[in-house]
């Protein structure tokens, strides 16, 4: 038998033990520093001038501090009420249609059929275009010159002659939605394609010997499973596309007559053709707060969606 | 190789106690398994040795030399992971040379010792292949190979058989102990599996929540286990344990039970009559048919050819009986039972330390 | 596949699944095709032809005259530079601040992984009124360096993920291992975990790539001069200036998809693994 009982033998924190401590508590800062750093540098420090700008006026040379004045100006504008109405017009339609089109997809995909391997690559594509060259091509197909569609358009019914929907403000707007769509499409189809195969097989094995049909499998044990993946996805998408404006500004330019300008392109264009940077930071910071209310709803619903789990 | 000495070793996380005050030495040349449930604390001990956690109070030493500072490439030990651990970029060549490369050992040595110790382990004609392209028992070998190349002070084991079958672990288990009686290298050996422990053990530790319960050789903890703990995890078909009152009845000393029957116990164990005790029994201890004194109802029976099992209801509590030969009897039935008096363990109820005769 | 459905019902579910498919397919590939066949369309058959599938006699002419006598090949250059050096910085940077998420617990690590989420969801519109002025003020408008910053800054939260949950497939025991075998720890990390992160960083570089060479509002915001534009803003002045052209309009987007298309096929597997992990790229 060897327990033996010892005193207790003095402490080995002086010395090498210490620094070795001190070593391991700093050595992954050290690492981290750099993308610490680029991220204060390029993007909170912005993020903190952007908000002291939306109390400031801006002009050629000076800028002055107007307090709340450029809050109160966003009240009048007629443009900025028009765009948001256009952001949320566009925000709903792109993201309904990408995500119900992502669903069907990644349910196909999620089904073995001749050829998939080939197929998933180009559906994917899309995904891989730059965003401005998605914005040119559908730019172009809708163009009565070198694009198809109104031609089509036409041969269908929908339209008298074959003029441009962008240069029509009463349609402009689905245009880059559906470049949107064509876009995003893939991206909830990779998202829900990749939650679908977390679902073990013996679930739906299971509710089959239950006696559950395709589509009570699909309600009961689907979609149940994809729920929380579909909030945070859907969360996430709605920020980036209610702030997404390269398609908008490729196709139309928030144009014809603001028909398409959204609370991002008028920042945009504000920012970078106006002088006055301090009105652009005032409609960044609303909709901002507008995103983040938005995100806590969200988050609330999620919750009560998952409590089962 | 050198001998491993533990001094109060202690590890918290934060405010948890995870080894509590552990003193173990380990002689040169020695086979110690740390053995104990998962959570008890075994692999983080194997890991301080290694130097793969940080010590939080006491001291270890490989040899002469205290390692707690120094770092697990300057202990001069090797380790086998439950997972092997192998390179997976590396063939089996690479993998099992990597440690001598890394000492800039000369080139045809370090062939050299990967060609005899793949040899050895009957790896030779594998030594170009990646891990991937390895059966589960080839890479555990792999593995073993790696750690034998180094010829370090110290072997350290983590669980290295659980991920493979039954056969290649009984297997393996003979060829590791094979090996050991070849290298004599001390060893440490962490397992949950208390067969394991027995069959390759010069000594075993027992450890539970972060404590030893015992140390000692195979046999000396099957048949005198230090608590209620060890008496219960060593052996299989495990040790029945019974509660009972003693009963002095002039030189005889009996243990009764909750339903009357009384065994008879050791008339030298330090015990008052009247006092709450906790009996255990080995299955192998109980004798079938004997000599009558006792009645044991036979609930199932389980002939495993060689021998039978029954598990029978003895003072409303289930007693396993393991006996040689077959039996004609049924389940159902009612049968005598003899128990040696030398052959009861007694264990005091409060404390689950065992009660040793009086020296 | 569960059975017990009749062989009709079966029939029409396969009609319905390949028609799905195929329309699914032709969506995705035709806006790339009408450009592909307007970009070998012969100025002369353009007004005739434009809307037929396929022009009656196809040509190189439209790809030569971008090549030679316009500015896209400096274009393509400059996008070719901006996104390789962002791709390479943040591949690094990255590499190295998911190295310390994956393989040290410390304190704060939980703040700094909030906040590379939050950093992933905020609007970037938010940041443009100030940043179109810091950079103004550091006279890095105009010059490549400028974009280099802002898009390796943009792309580290999502990259680090990546790279963390490349990281995290590597089991910790073989660092262990490879310890004990005699490596420090830059040891380890160069001969064990590097060569097995190596396709995760490809990965990554990729995917930043891809990003870097698609970003149009920063480029179009910060550069004006003809010599420092990328790709994206070259393209959208060029059809400022000659709204007509469209062959050598469509011959010039054909050539900035093969890079996209060339990262893409080598990314593919990895898009589930990417897209996870950020969860918000676009």
């Amino acid at each position: 038998m060897t327990m033996q009982s010892t005193a207790a033998v003095p402490q080995h924190s002086d010395g090498r033990g210490g620094k070795r401590r001190f070593s391991v508590a700093f050595e992954p800062w050290f690492y981290l520093s750099p993308a610490l750093v680029l991220l204060l540098v390029v993007l909170v420090v912005p993020l903190i001038f952007g908000v002291s700008y939306s109390f400031r006026k801006f002009s050629a040379f000076k800028s002055e501090y107007v307090g709340l004045g450029q809050y109160q100006a966003l009240l009048h504008d007629a443009n900025l009420g028009q765009a948001l109405m256009n952001t949320l017009w566009w925000t709903v339609a792109s993201l309904v249609l990408q995500f119900f089109l992502g669903l069907g997809l990644a349910l196909l995909l999620d089904r073995p059929f001749f050829g998939k391997k080939v197929v998933q690559a180009i559906v994917f594509l899309p995904w891989a275009v730059p965003s401005f060259l998605s914005g040119l091509t559908w730019a172009w197909l809708f163009n009565p010159i070198v694009g198809p569609l109104p031609h089509w358009l036409v041969a269908l019914g929908l339209k008298s002659e074959p003029t441009n929907i962008l240069s029509d403000p009463a349609t402009a707007m689905w245009g880059p939605i559906i470049a949107n769509v064509w876009f995003g499409v893939p991206f909830f189809a990779i998202t829900l394609l990749a939650a679908l195969k977390s679902i073990p097989s013996e679930l739906h094995e299971a509710a089959a010997i239950d006696g559950a049909n395709p589509w009570q499998r699909f309600v009961k044990v689907t979609l149940p499973f994809l729920a929380p993946t579909i909030a945070i996805t859907v969360m996430l998408r709605t920020i980036w596309i209610a702030t997404f404006a390269d398609l908008i500004y490729v196709m139309t330019e928030g144009g014809p007559a603001g028909s398409t300008n959204t609370v991002a392109t008028y920042i945009y264009v504000s920012a970078f053709k106006t002088l006055d940077k301090g009105y652009a930071s005032a409609v960044a910071v609303l909709l901002l707060a507008l995103l983040i209310l938005y995100a806590i709803v969200l988050i609330r619903i999620r919750r009560s969606l998952v409590r089962y789990s | 190789m050198a001998s491993v000495t533990i001094t109060n070793v202690q590890k918290n996380y934060g405010a948890m106690n995870v080894l509590s005050a552990v003193d173990l030495s380990i002689a040169d040349g020695e086979f110690v398994v740390l053995v104990g449930p998962s959570g008890c604390g075994k692999s983080t001990l194997l890991r301080m040795i290694a130097g793969l956690e940080e010590i939080s109070a006491g001291e270890i030493r490989i040899g002469e030399r205290v390692v707690n500072d120094v770092a697990p490439k300057d202990r001069d030990i090797a380790m086998v992971f439950q997972s092997y651990a192998l390179y997976p970029h590396m063939d089996v060549a690479s993998n099992m040379g990597f440690s001598l490369m890394l000492r800039k050992t000369a080139k045809e040595l370090v062939l050299d010792r990967v060609g005899a110790a793949a040899k050895r382990l009957g790896l030779d004609v594998l030594l170009q292949r990646l891990p991937r392209q390895l059966s589960g028992g080839q890479r555990q070998r792999v593995a073993m190979g790696r750690a034998i190349v180094r010829d370090p002070q110290v072997f350290l084991f983590d669980e290295p058989l659980s991920n493979l079958d039954a056969k290649l672990r009984v297997h393996m288990r003979t060829e590791i102990k094979a090996l050991h009686q070849q290298l004599k290298t001390t060893s440490v050996y962490v397992t949950h599996d208390q067969v394991e422990a027995m069959t390759m053990a010069d000594r075993i530790v027992v450890m539970h929540d972060g404590v030893i319960q015992q140390v000692g050789t195979p046999l000396e903890l099957y048949d005198h286990p230090a608590n209620l703990f060890v008496a219960g995890f060593i052996g299989s078909p495990g040790m029945n344990f019974l509660p009972a009152v003693v009963n002095r009845m002039g030189a005889n000393v009996g243990a009764q039970l909750t339903d009357g029957q009384t065994i008879a116990i050791d008339p030298g164990l330090p015990v008052e009559d009247g006092e709450r005790i906790t009996i255990g029994i080995r299955p192998e201890n109980i004798e079938v048919g004997g000599t009558d004194t006792l009645k044991a109802r036979i609930e199932v029976i389980e002939p495993l050819g060689l021998s039978t099992q029954f598990y029978t209801k003895l003072a409303d509590l289930q007693v396993c009986i393991y006996a040689m030969g077959r039996t004609d009897r049924k389940p159902g039935d009612t049968m005598g039972i003899g128990i040696k008096a030398s052959d009861v363990h007694v264990f005091n109820p409060a404390t689950g330390q065992r009660i040793e005769p009086k020296a | 596949m569960i059975a017990g459905r009749s062989r009709k019902a079966r029939i029409l579910g396969s009609i319905g699944l390949y028609g799905a498919v195929a329309a699914y397919v032709i969506f995705a590939l035709f806006p790339l095709f009408w450009t592909l066949k307007i970009s070998v369309t012969p100025q002369s058959l353009l007004y005739s032809e434009g809307i037929t599938l396929w022009p009656s006699s196809a040509t190189w002419e439209n790809y030569k005259t971008v090549l030679q006598a316009t500015d896209f090949p400096r274009y393509f250059l400059n996008s070719v530079i901006v996104s390789v050096i962002t791709a390479v910085l943040v591949t690094i940077i990255a590499s190295a601040a998911g190295y310390a998420m994956s393989r040290f617990s410390f304190r704060g690590k939980t703040t700094v992984a909030v906040t590379l989420l939050l950093t992933q969801t905020f609007p970037l519109v938010m940041v443009i009124p100030p940043i179109y002025r810091i950079m103004g003020e550091l006279g890095l408008t105009n010059s490549l360096t400028g974009l280099i910053i802002i898009y390796t800054a943009f792309n580290i939260a999502f990259a680090t993920f990546l790279m963390q949950s490349f990281f995290d497939g590597i089991p910790k025991d073989l660092e262990e291992a490879a310890m004990i075998d005699g490596c420090s720890r830059s040891q380890a990390l160069r001969r064990v975990i590097i060569p097995l992160t190596l396709p995760g960083m490809g990965a990554t570089l990729g995917f930043v790539f891809t990003a870097a060479w698609s970003e149009l509002l920063f480029a179009l915001m910060l550069i004006s001069s003809d010599s420092q534009k990328t790709f994206a803003v070259g393209l959208l002045t060029f059809i400022g200036k000659f709204a007509v052209d469209w062959g050598q309009m469509m011959a010039a987007s054909v050539l900035a998809l093969i890079p996209a298309c060339l990262f893409f096929g080598f990314l593919q597997r990895y898009l589930v693994t990417g897209l996870t992990a950020g969860a918000v790229k676009g």
